[in-house]
């Protein structure tokens, strides 16, 4: 009897480590895979086939004599079935940094047929998938990729970024520590196509177990993808560096100020050679476009936003976790029917999507679909698609001026709407909460967001007005 | 000194070696002290201002060493929705281990989530957290 038990940080952080060595002890042979993104449920033990939820360490004579009680086969489950899953495919599966379970899954086919069809074909392929840069700013991920192998230099480079610094976001973590073979094959994939040398995974030091999962991932796979190779280096606590342009500099070994575009990365990025930055899902959705061809993965989704995005339910949500799927699902399917609502059993107020940089969604907007243009339409922002629930007790005001304080605190410094706009709208905002000039005080605060929207460097000035803003549009009763 | 020795000449060589250096320093030491900075800055040939300007622009990087353990307490939206704020009391109820926050441990299903070390934790209450610290 085979007992499988995620390694993810998610579920030892619910226990899973005790759990697994409980089994151990009892003579159970265990092995740890990575997690089925089904995140209520851990520690989340497969017997089988058969899922146990929320094992304890006591509950493992039971579950070995077939006396507890269990939700069934893990594969059959409502949550999982409602999903497409390309880039999860293996999810619960297979052992994270297992060369044999990766060949077994389709593993470097990938790879394989791009070398095949050479470097022009492969963009092609990329071009055809639709694929979107998927770190929020929704880029076409081929034609950046174009503009690099067009590029004339000694040196290229292929840099992920891994700084996924959002709350409400754990699909890149969730990569890369269920499924770093295929980070790296698609990173491979991307340096054969433009012609680069080398690569760095850009990790957050936030993400201990992610890093790990990497090295030993990157070591046992370095024959495959010579004479590339690739580098795992790791940021030291500024959600700024989640900036393509702030991160080339951290990785220059300098502060992470935010660069002045043009020139662009692709033509002068890591030091000032032509680069790739993709975020960690859109080099991770790569491996299957090139196996299962640009047009299959174009089949997904609606509009210009094809494929499937690995959407994040999170905060107070009652069955939170990875729900990947093509793009055109609505909001409140998400929160209501696949999410469950609230956790806490109130209401739900409101949900922010994008984490601390997107916009706050009341219910009565819950018909939004999942879609670049009609969230921006919308005043809204998909961002890295993690969504955050709140229940009735949440106060908007405290919220919108965390956003303010949390860009005041990761400002990098370099433009003046950012560095100065962020502590006067903190202090604003703590004039409005406190009742004085409350109309004057609301109507500089908008007028601070225009100045941060428009004439701030990057998206941490430039978005920090979608949460403030949304809040106070949605929910005026919470700011007088 | 042997072993910032040790450390800047395992880094010799490599791109953009400044964040591993300061990392690999902070392991050791614990902090970045104003020596340790002297010496990487002539090492890399920056001056004393560069150095000093990334140990100051990242969160991670302190100058000055801390005695007692510290857990980071997540405090983005996330656990914001499932109730650190109710925690942060808790927290500042002691001073035996200084509680630092930080902004999202990817645990944002399961919060409220804290690190200490590379230790994760979730699902964390009042009675949790109070047996969590107790035991650091």
């Amino acid at each position: 009897m085979k007992i499988r038990i995620s390694d993810d940080a998610l579920a030892i952080a619910c226990g899973a480590d005790t759990v697994a060595q409980a089994f151990m002890r009892a003579g159970a042979e265990v092995e740890r895979v990575s997690s089925w993104g089904m995140h209520w449920l851990e520690p989340l033990v497969d017997v089988e086939g058969v899922g146990y939820a929320i094992v304890t360490a006591d509950q493992v004579e039971t579950i070995l004599a077939g006396e507890a009680e269990s939700i069934g086969p893990i594969a059959e489950h409502p949550f999982l079935t409602r999903q497409s899953r390309l880039t999860f495919a293996r999810a619960g599966k297979t052992r994270s940094t297992s060369l044999d379970d990766y060949y077994s899954s389709d593993g470097w086919r990938g790879l394989a047929t791009a070398r095949t069809m050479g470097a022009e074909a492969t963009i092609e392929t990329v071009l055809a998938s639709g694929l979107r840069g998927r770190g929020g700013a929704g880029f076409p991920a081929g034609i950046k990729w174009k503009t690099v192998a067009s590029a004339q230099a000694d040196t290229k480079y292929i840099v992920c970024n891994a700084d996924e610094g959002d709350s409400a976001t754990f699909a890149d973590r969730m990569v890369m520590e269920g499924d770093p073979f295929m980070l790296i094959e698609g990173m491979a994939i991307a340096a054969l196509a433009v012609g680069a040398q080398k690569g760095y995974v850009y990790i957050r030091s936030e993400y201990p177990h992610a890093i790990a999962k990497m090295e030993t991932a990157i070591a046992a796979s370095a024959h495959l993808v010579a004479p590339f190779v690739v580098e795992v280096r790791v940021g030291a606590g500024a959600y700024v560096c989640g900036e393509e342009t702030s991160l080339l500099n951290s990785l220059e070994g300098k502060r992470g100020e935010v660069r002045a575009k043009p020139p662009l990365p692709a033509l002068e990025g890591l030091f000032g050679k032509p680069t790739v930055v993709n975020n960690v899902l859109t080099l991770a959705a790569i491996p299957w476009i090139l196996t299962h061809g640009g047009e299959a993965y174009a089949a997904y989704g609606m509009g210009r936003s094809k494929g499937t995005m690995p959407v994040q339910l999170a905060g107070n949500i009652k069955y939170g976790g990875l729900f990947e799927v093509g793009f055109g699902i609505t909001l409140g399917e998400l929160v209501n029917d696949i999410g469950g609502g609230t956790d806490s059993g109130r209401a739900v107020r409101c949900v922010q999507v994008g984490g601390p940089l997107g916009a706050y969604i009341p219910p009565s907007r819950f018909d939004l679909p999942f879609d670049y243009e009609a969230f921006a339409a919308a005043d809204a922002l998909i961002g890295h698609a993690g969504i955050t629930v709140f229940d009735d007790t949440v106060d908007m005001a405290q919220m919108a001026r965390f956003a303010m304080e949390f860009c005041a605190v990761e400002s990098c410094g370099k433009c003046t709407p950012c560095r100065l706009g962020s502590t006067r709208g903190v202090e604003t905002l703590d004039q409005i909460i406190a009742g004085k000039n409350v109309e004057a005080n609301l109507a500089l605060l908008a007028d601070l967001s225009e100045t941060m929207k428009f004439g701030s460097l990057c998206a941490l000035g430039g978005f920090t007005p979608y949460p403030v803003m949304s809040a106070i549009t949605h929910f005026p009763e919470d700011f007088r | 000194m042997s072993s910032l020795a040790g450390i800047l000449a395992e880094h010799a060589g490599r791109e953009g070696p400044l964040l591993p250096i300061l990392h690999d320093v902070q392991k050791m030491f614990g902090h970045v002290s104003e020596d340790a900075m002297r010496e990487i800055a002539q090492t890399l040939n920056l001056t004393r201002a560069e150095v000093y300007g990334v140990v100051s622009f990242y969160h991670d990087f302190r100058t000055e060493a801390e005695a007692r353990p510290v857990l980071k307490l997540c405090r983005a939206e996330a656990c914001k929705a499932r109730g650190v704020e109710a925690l942060v009391q808790v927290a500042e109820g002691q001073s035996r281990v200084k509680v630092e926050p930080i902004y999202c441990l990817g645990l944002c299903s399961v919060g409220p989530a804290a690190l200490v070390g590379d230790t994760v934790h979730a699902r964390l209450d009042s009675t949790r957290l109070t047996t969590l610290l107790a035991s650091l």
